[in-house]
């Protein structure tokens, strides 16, 4: 499974990469292997205000549908187009050219209510296949 | 196999119009007519009648195998309530002759069959009162928020959320969010049942309903319900029942006695009407009291005379729902198989729906992991987990190699809050020997998985297509018109 450090992690499994006051989200490696083939991502808009843990997107697998939070609070910046026409990235490359929005954080210190790589790890292997 | 288009050949024709003996009208205006010719498949008779034969020999339906698609209940459908529906006193009624002079005269029987239909649902339910206008279970769903909201809108209750435990159906959050809530979702204990100590926390004043679903789709039997009707009514929140899974319960128990305010049923899985596109749908909705009067219009009301009229007049009604009264020759098929059966028949089809899917579990338990270590009700959940871990066998591919043993694959992926699930629903119909070849297969893939994955990940091979591309499927979707 891979999980790369420095970025923190929800039990959601959705990881968010802080860079300045932008955190950039979308979903880990562990949650693109259980949703399976990724079949359809519903953006949300730019400029819209998210909350932590509120939802954020939805994605659609050949499994089921699920909708994916927030890990940070604050607006939404910038989403992905690109997974909308090809949502095989986010099986493909979920850390880089998968993730799903960027958002303008309105509060730091949000990160104590996530886990980083190590903690993470710790969970997702707690859950089993 | 060809599409009839591919047969097609200029000039080749199944009919011969007779020579027109009216005189020609004068010619469309251009702008009304065809750019091009319409493109029609050009085919003799007999190449239509071996094209649509075959199209359906290769169909699959519960009259050709078995077909233990959990959750959606896929019961035999009885001929006899065909026949019923075909004769022609029901069929060429009208919907508007009771509406019009002397009409009513000519439907005292077909309103006869909506208003006792009503009664026989609310003895079966314990209810007090029931629209038989929604013309499908979600449909239902609907119709039975926008009652609890106009309950709460009439008593000015600021109600804000719906809660749902993570084991609904997934139209039931869908039906709450569409009638303007906001959903509140509710996690499993261990046993497979609704957290109480978490619905607790969550249950505010500004909760409208619970909506719950029992047996749940695990398949278990919820303990707690005099508890959590309790617990929701001393907030002024109302209990909703989705009724899917009452073909397990008939006559054991009635949601009316255990608390629920309001209900809706599944006239196809429940009482054998037709399912999915071979329908239409029937979703009747049952309320206690209180609610009656917010009940869709309009309402079949028996006379002194012992006539049938219909009343548009209630005035808190939260209006149509539906055209007229809903899927009317559904409605007839249900009610004549509650007839056929009587009381006792209809406990037996429960304790037989519940006898198949307990005889499933128990001889599929040592092969398959499951949720939870108990007995289940009228459908049972396996995980195929321990085939993922044999060879990377998954749910999918046991579905996949089943249809080459003539078995429609049982609902995969669902619940979803069970890894690689299996839900398997026999209904009451199939015969011991009908379930022993099901179980043999099962036992068959898992010795597969074990031996030849590969077999399992290369089904179907029978058919007239192999493994479909899902992925591919879902993502370039080729919805062209001809």
């Amino acid at each position: 499974m891979n999980i790369p450090n420095g970025l923190f992690y929800t039990k959601e499994h959705e990881w968010v990469k802080i860079d300045g006051d932008i955190g950039t989200v979308g979903i880990t490696d562990y949650a693109q292997h259980a949703l399976g083939d990724v079949t359809f991502v519903e953006l949300p808009k730019t400029g819209i205000v998210v909350k932590q843990f509120q939802g954020l997107a939805t994605i659609e697998s050949v499994k089921a549908a699920s909708d994916i939070f927030s890990p940070v609070s604050g607006k939404i910046l910038e989403v992905n187009s690109k997974v909308e026409n090809t949502p095989a990235l986010i099986n493909q490359t979920c850390y880089q050219d998968g993730w799903i929005a960027k958002i303008k954080i309105k509060d730091r210190s949000e990160t104590n209510n996530l886990m980083d790589a190590a903690a993470y790890k710790k969970f997702a292997e707690g859950l089993g296949e | 196999m060809e599409l009839i288009f591919e047969k097609s050949r200029p000039g080749r024709r199944c009919t011969k119009f007779p020579k027109s003996d009216v005189p020609r009208s004068k010619e469309l205006p251009l702008k009304y007519t065809r750019s091009k010719p319409c493109e029609l498949p050009e085919v003799s008779e007999l190449e239509v009648v071996r094209h649509f034969t075959n199209l359906s020999r290769r169909n699959f339906s519960v009259d050709t195998n078995f077909y233990p698609l959990g959750s959606c209940t896929m019961k035999y459908n009885p001929k006899f309530s065909e026949d019923l529906a075909k004769l022609e006193g029901f069929t060429s009624l009208h919907p508007l002759l009771p509406q019009l002079k002397l009409g009513g005269i000519l439907t005292q029987g077909a309103l006869e069959v909506l208003f006792n239909m009503e009664k026989l649902l609310c003895e079966i339910t314990g209810m007090d009162a029931f629209t038989m206008q929604p013309a499908a279970g979600a449909h239902g769903e609907l119709t039975g928020v926008m009652l609890i909201a106009a309950y709460h809108r009439a008593k000015n209750n600021k109600k804000k959320y719906v809660l749902v435990p993570d084991s609904a159906h997934g139209t039931n959050p869908a039906s709450a969010a569409i009638a303007g809530y906001e959903v509140i979702s509710i996690p499993s204990n261990e046993s497979g049942l609704m957290d109480i100590a978490h619905m607790k926390e969550k249950l505010t004043e500004d909760v409208a309903a619970i909506m719950m679903t029992c047996p749940n789709t695990l398949g278990l039997f919820e303990t707690e319900i005099e508890e959590i009707a309790k617990l929701a009514h001393s907030k002024d929140a109302l209990l909703y029942y989705d009724g899917a899974n009452l073909n397990a319960v008939l006559g054991k128990c009635r949601p009316g006695d255990l608390g629920f305010d309001v209900i809706h049923l599944n006239l196809h899985k429940t009482f054998a009407t037709p399912h999915g596109g071979g329908g239409p749908g029937s979703g009747p909705v049952g309320v206690k009291k209180e609610l009656a009067q917010f009940l869709p219009i309009s309402r079949v009301v028996k006379r002194d005379d012992n006539t049938f009229h219909l009343d548009y007049k209630p005035l808190n009604s939260i209006g149509y729902i539906a055209p007229f009264y809903g899927n009317f020759l559904v409605i007839l098929k249900a009610y004549a198989y509650i007839l056929l059966l009587g009381k006792e028949g209809l406990i037996r089809t429960s304790e037989h729906a519940v006898l198949n899917a307990n005889y499933i579990l128990a001889r599929l338990k040592n092969y398959y992991d499951t949720p939870v270590d108990k007995k289940c009700m009228h459908e049972c959940v396996f995980s195929a987990s321990r085939q993922v871990k044999n060879n990377g066998v998954h749910a999918l591919d046991i579905a996949k190699f089943l249809i080459d043993r003539g078995i429609h694959p049982p609902t995969i992926y669902f619940p979803l809050i069970v890894k690689e699930a299996l839900m398997i629903e026999p209904t009451e119909s199939e015969s011991k020997e009908t379930l022993d070849y099901f179980i043999d297969c099962m036992i068959e893939a898992d010795r597969l998985s074990k031996e030849n994955p590969e077999a399992l990940k290369t089904a179907p091979k029978t058919m007239p297509i192999a493994r479909l591309d899902e992925t591919k499927a879902a993502r370039d979707a080729n919805c062209a018109l001809l």
